[in-house]
């Protein structure tokens, strides 16, 4: 049975031109310690699904209207405020983007990690203290114990992002949701965060659910993936077996779009690829067509008359009318 | 490692940091001298002069000097320093608790109404827009002479009319930083929305709270002066604006009697926003560069 099971999933966003789903039947399970990963581009509803797995839709813009998310036989999308409450930090955790604004400038970092640590764990001052200062040294800090009573702004962005790993992990959560951890932080602090990420899932076990839009990171980092787009699965599989034979228009294109995936350096390479044309405004989303058509090299009158269903072929999943024969 | 370049020295806190901005300024330091000589004053002074200040001393309208009485006697002969002295007590007391009154209010109003938006916001900036139209002055004069003239009504009248400004500043402090992402990552780490106002928000959105207060209890003390000089105090406690304004018809022939409460009143009301001043130059870190 998976830890985490997404049946469904159905978020509605209200705008000035009506109610639109930004995230629109999502389904999906995330297996004991796996490592899956949410691929898409800005405004595919990635963060959304994360927040919408957190209890944290925006209120009153947003609301889950439909689905189920089945946490150990409970179903979060019905669970109450304060279950959700003991759960976030606890059970499932989150990392965000921008290490520079997500730590709280007038606390120290131990403090901040400490702060969870007595929250969910019931530990006392001191005890949380000491296991914060373990923490962050388990995170890779330099001299936790001097750099626990640092304010965040004393640190860079590397240290900053590690920090939030350390409160994201402080209770051992059994999921650990990462909002695209690396995208603000330079290239060689991106490859030391994910050594760590990947070095603390092999000690706790922790399940993790990588949202991005970095395919090499992908690649580097999951086992099975997820690509979204205009707030619909479109795709999903095993890593290596979506980036070998992508079977949505989109995944190529995504796979295209980033050169050692699918080249080695001795071949000769084709010019980069680039998909054309933006994510459609979530005005058009939730019509009962292909949201991709309009973009779409491959697409026929079919595309917009209907939404295409899921395609299973071998070990993925495909939402595209097309799939077996671009395939 | 890259991102471990930084020497690990020991960190210096926010705090520290804005006591350094605020010593750099000057008049606010000063003023701050000024202002703790006054309170002081009002803590010591009684014990100096143990006798009620309301007792006839000496002979009405002695200048400053006469017969050892620093600052004369009044128009019933009462010794003026006596009554300063007790009256700063009254003035400090009225105008600190007023300030706090209408700091607690304000904080309380305007955090709930940024914090919930929606209608709670509607419900609660209509209800401060009602009370920042009233006439203030007219207002707490209403107040004060519907539930009677005692300390307890007079700061109670001060805070009623003052709460506004900070509820304002609070409700956009929180509304800028509740969109913060800090605060979002506190909410996923299981903060519950009181931990969020008052642990997460509250402490961020002080430093323009801080100043404002400072700058209020200026305000209460000049606005209680006015209120007892219009003889709306408690007739049995001294404070700074009723000598005056029991002294106002003697004001050619004794200009002490109004003069020396009144610069009392001025002294203390300038050091209070100047180091208010200080505090906001200290607090604002845009402003450090300076």
């Amino acid at each position: 049975m998976p830890l985490l099971s997404v049946q469904n999933l159905r978020v509605e966003l209200k705008t000035r031109d009506g109610i639109f789903p930004v995230i629109d039947d999502v389904s999906f399970t995330l297996d004991e310690g796996e490592n899956l990963a949410i691929v898409g581009e800005s405004g595919c509803g990635k963060s959304m699904t994360a927040l919408a797995l957190m209890g944290l839709v925006p209120h009153p813009v947003g609301r889950l209207a439909a689905g189920q998310i089945l946490f150990a036989d409970e179903d979060l999308a019905q669970a109450n405020e304060t279950r959700m409450r003991s759960l976030r930090g606890n059970e499932i955790s989150m990392i965000f983007q921008e290490p520079m604004t997500s730590l709280n400038p007038v606390y120290t970092v131990g403090e901040q990690i400490a702060e969870v640590l007595r929250r969910h764990q019931g530990l006392g001052d001191k005890a949380a203290w000491a296991q914060a200062v373990d923490l962050l040294d388990a995170v890779g800090i330099p001299n936790a114990r001097t750099r626990a009573e640092a304010y965040p702004h004393q640190m860079s962005g590397g240290q900053r992002q590690r920090v939030m790993i350390a409160i994201a992990l402080a209770c051992r959560p059994k999921i650990l949701i990462a909002d695209e951890p690396t995208t603000a932080l330079d290239v060689t602090v991106q490859a030391q965060i994910f050594d760590l990420l990947h070095e603390l899932r092999e000690q706790t076990g922790t399940a993790m659910i990588l949202i991005t839009h970095d395919m090499g990171v992908v690649a580097e980092m999951a086992e099975r993936m997820i690509v979204m787009y205009a707030g619909r699965r479109v795709e999903d599989g095993p890593v290596a077996d979506v980036i070998a034979t992508p079977r949505h228009p989109y995944t190529r294109g995504l796979i295209s779009c980033v050169p050692h995936l699918t080249e080695t350096l001795t071949d000769e390479r084709p010019q980069l690829t680039e998909i054309p044309g933006i994510v459609p405004s979530l005005k058009t989303f939730g019509q009962d067509n292909c949201l991709f058509a309009e973009r779409c090299a491959h697409a026929s009158d079919q595309c917009q008359s209907g939404r295409p269903q899921d395609v299973v072929m071998g070990t993925q999943r495909v939402a595209c009318w097309h799939a077996e024969t671009i395939a | 490692m890259s991102d471990q370049t930084q020497p690990a020295e020991r960190a210096s806190s926010p705090l520290a940091e804005t006591v350094q901005m605020f010593l750099k300024n000057h008049a606010a330091v000063v003023a701050l001298v000024v202002l703790t000589c006054i309170v002081i004053g009002a803590v010591v002074g009684p014990f100096v002069y143990p006798n009620d200040p309301f007792d006839m001393v000496w002979a009405p309208f002695s200048p400053p000097g006469e017969e050892g009485y620093i600052f004369g006697t009044d128009y019933l002969g009462r010794d003026l320093a006596a009554m300063i002295v007790h009256g700063a007590q009254v003035s400090l007391t009225i105008g600190l608790a007023a300030a706090f009154m209408s700091v607690f209010i304000g904080i309380t109003i305007g955090a709930l109404a940024g914090f919930y938006r929606g209608w709670v916001e509607e419900v609660l900036m209509r209800f401060t827009e009602f009370f920042q139209v009233l006439p203030t002055l007219l207002f707490s004069m209403v107040i004060v002479a519907l539930f009677g003239a005692s300390l307890v009504t007079v700061t109670i009248a001060i805070g009623a009319v003052s709460w506004t400004a900070v509820a304002r500043i609070t409700r956009a402090e929180f509304l800028r930083i509740r969109e913060l992402e800090y605060v979002m990552a506190s909410r996923s780490a299981g903060a519950g929305n009181l931990k969020l106002m008052f642990g997460v928000i509250l402490p961020n959105a002080a430093p323009p709270i801080i100043v404002q207060a400072a700058l209020m209890v200026g305000t209460a003390i000049l606005f209680e002066a006015g209120l007892s000089f219009l003889g709306l105090t408690d007739p049995n406690v001294v404070s700074w604006g009723q000598i005056i304004g029991s002294n106002r018809q003697y004001i050619l022939d004794a200009q002490w009697t109004v003069t020396i409460p009144g610069l009392a009143i001025f002294v203390t009301v300038l050091a209070i926003s100047l180091v208010g001043d200080g505090l906001n130059d200290a607090l604002n870190p845009k402003l450090r560069q300076r």
